[in-house]
């Protein structure tokens, strides 16, 4: 990675996580409904975004990626307001090539497939990234999108992100196999393992992956192993289910320090101005997240919005006397 | 219209081996398969954004021959033979549509969508609304259904009310060639997901003449196709033709019904349905999927609220029975058949 990338790519997981620290804050004061956080996942998020180019290539998330979807793109203001409710204004721009979250794990993944095996048919030059959780390897979909995927040599990229949990199921519950890369050559295509926590492996492995799909030799399975630091989301306690020396010992690898030291090492941007960088975020974030918490919730009407581009007259009905009573 | 004569006639009356439609006619007198064909010729030759895919279509040219030799000539990129994975199929054509294809998957028996029923209620239906229309998903789900060829467990499944259940979904089940030409054009083109139910038993066996050049819309909009005083009898696919037969023999027994196909389950012509319904004042509704929370519940819901004074008896409903699907060579006890149709019509007229 150049320097000017080291930099972009330090301030997005640093965005990510006052991100995290400010929704977390925003739930328990009931403007959020529920957030789950990236604690822990920095590297393996915004390493795997930084190998793209959203301008060619199209991200699919899962739920746990926002530095990714804002660096691909996603203003601010629309990921607030998907979070806080206000749905009408959390639209991903039309020249933005992501797609939204994803509540049914792993449900992306033949989504992805079909949207990488729609680039080979239009000879678009881009590639697709699909992340996914360890947890999700074990959904039908992960089996299927990879199959179909491999068979159609389909120019995608999967990023399974091993953060050693699914909400309270240990990986060593999860499956039996010792590294979940090596699915991939059940699909007839490489796999790899790397540190999930080391951004620099993150980036260049996704690099790879995506220079092979861009020449036309197929999928690739990156399998960033990290630890989600936090809890799964906020109605989630970690307690009850892992012991704190296990979270401590994660915490002091955490990859966004080992990011800043090596930053400050190098002369790329020094501790102090990492600190300034880091109340400047706080501040964008909140003030992004006034304006939106500002905009009226919808009237009921919205709930027929965008449902059919060609609605049947029956919902156009039902539309019509919840509007009307609403009015009384 | 021709109706098939009986819902017992024997299986070897169904054609099997290795059978090619005799040309590629776009109109005229045609069959149920045929009508499909000329559709998926006519629009893919329109627009060459659509994808034609799903297990066995490609070089096989699907089990019962809809799509052969349309692999040669439209190229293994427009009609795709995929691995046997339903969840992937319609998965796939999520990602395509969001991509700026045009998706036909075809799911081998309209059963076995309950193998992509994840991706079809909870990500297709929805993500349009999800994305808030940025994704729209102008997708057509193909599938054969229906009963009376003694096909094995799935195979004839009706389950057109599951998928009444999904918001964002169209259900289009025609029953005679033209409809079945004109349907799927405009399922095809239309910027919204549908399932399009083609009744298997019917495919070569109803023909009809299907007009050339461009259709009417014919969504949410119900057709008369036997007219009659005493009652309406409600039905959609394969099960019209069951009604028109039975209306055949109400008419020697004094009885006039008329019979109204709905043609497309979502969207539903309420307006249509209660107009005719008005003109007899009693109806019967048939369909082959089991009873509890079938399709006819909403019917006679929707008649009895919006036309209760009009209605001078109850609407009965003649269905299959509430069980699983039987073993093939028992189902005629299962199906709704045409004495039971009858003895309904009759009940109902005398009341």
């Amino acid at each position: 990675m150049a320097a000017g990338q080291v930099r972009e790519a330090l301030r997005w997981m640093l965005m990510s996580r006052c991100l995290d620290d400010l929704c977390t804050k925003l739930q328990r004061i009931g403007r959020i409904g529920l957030y789950a956080p990236v604690h822990g996942q920095e590297a393996s998020v915004v390493g795997s975004a930084m190998a793209l180019d959203p301008e060619v290539d199209w991200m699919v998330p899962a739920s746990r990626e926002q530095p990714a979807m804002l660096r691909h793109g996603l203003p601010l203001a629309s990921m607030f307001a998907s979070y806080m409710g206000r749905p009408e204004h959390a639209s991903i721009p039309p020249d933005v090539r992501l797609l939204p979250r994803q509540q049914s794990i792993g449900a992306q993944l033949p989504q992805a497939a079909g949207l990488a095996w729609s680039m080979m048919l239009r000879r678009e030059p881009g590639v697709v990234l699909v992340y996914c959780g360890d947890g999700a390897s074990s959904e039908g979909d992960f089996h299927e999108a990879c199959n179909l995927a491999g068979v159609l040599r389909a120019p995608l990229v999967i990023v399974l992100i091993n953060n050693r949990y699914a909400i309270s199921t240990p990986v060593s519950k999860q499956t039996a196999a010792r590294q979940l890369s090596a699915r991939a050559a059940g699909y007839g295509f490489p796999g790899t393992t790397v540190d999930g926590n080391d951004l620099f492996a993150v980036f260049a492995a996704t690099r790879d992956a995506v220079a092979r799909a861009k020449a036309g030799q197929g999928p690739s399975l990156i399998e960033c192993e990290t630890y989600r630091v936090g809890f799964h989301n906020t109605s989630d306690n970690p307690a009850e289910y892992r012991d704190q020396d296990e979270v401590d010992k994660a915490v002091a690898l955490d990859p966004i320090d080992r990011v800043r030291r090596y930053a400050a090492a190098e002369g790329i941007w020094s501790a102090t101005e990492v600190d300034a960088e880091v109340e400047e975020l706080r501040r964008e974030l909140n003030e992004v997240q006034r304006g939106v918490a500002e905009l009226p919730r919808p009237g009921p009407g919205f709930l027929f919005d965008h449902v059919y581009a060609d609605p049947p007259s029956r919902m156009l009905a039902q539309r019509a006397s919840l509007v009307e009573r609403g009015k009384t | 219209m021709p109706a098939r004569e009986s819902v017992t006639a024997e299986p070897s009356e169904r054609e099997t081996t290795d059978i090619a439609p005799a040309n590629d006619r776009l109109s005229g007198e045609l069959s149920i398969l045929e009508a499909i064909r000329a559709a998926l010729i006519s629009e893919m030759e329109r627009e060459e954004r659509i994808v034609l895919y799903g297990m066995d279509v490609g070089r096989l040219g699907g089990i019962f021959r809809v799509t052969k030799q349309l692999q040669s000539r439209f190229g293994p990129e427009r009609v795709v033979d995929t691995p046997l994975a339903e969840g992937a199929i319609v998965g796939s054509a999520i990602g395509l549509a969001i991509g700026g294809m045009i998706p036909v998957p075809e799911i081998q028996f309209l059963g076995f969508t309950h193998q992509a029923f994840h991706q079809i209620g909870p990500q297709l239906a929805r993500y349009r609304f999800r994305s808030r229309g940025r994704y729209g998903m102008p997708v057509t789900i193909r599938a054969p259904f229906g009963g009376g060829t003694r096909t094995p467990e799935f195979h004839a499944d009706s389950i057109e009310a599951q998928f009444a259940q999904t918001p964002g979904l169209k259900i289009v089940c025609p029953a005679f060639p033209d409809d079945a030409k004109a349907m799927l054009v405009e399922a095809i083109r239309d910027p919204d997901p549908v399932i399009f139910m083609e009744p298997q038993r019917l495919y070569r066996t109803v023909k009809g003449h299907v007009p050339d050049g461009e259709f009417e819309p014919r969504f949410g909009s119900v057709r008369l196709v036997r007219e009659g005083r005493d009652l309406t009898l409600i039905s959609w696919s394969a099960a019209v033709h069951l009604c028109l037969a039975a209306a055949e023999q109400l008419e020697q027994q004094g009885v006039s019904a008329a019979v109204l196909d709905l043609r497309t389950i979502v969207p539903f012509d309420v307006e249509g349905l209660v107009r005719h319904v008005q003109q007899t004042g009693k109806a019967v509704v048939v369909h082959e999927a089991p009873l509890t929370g079938g399709f006819g519940a909403e019917v006679v819901a929707t008649l009895q609220q919006e036309a209760f004074l009009s209605l001078d008896a109850p609407v009965l409903r003649v269905t299959a029975f509430d069980v699983p699907y039987p073993p093939g060579a028992l189902e005629d006890h299962f199906l709704p058949s045409i004495p039971r149709i009858i003895a309904a019509a009759r009940a109902t007229a005398e009341f």
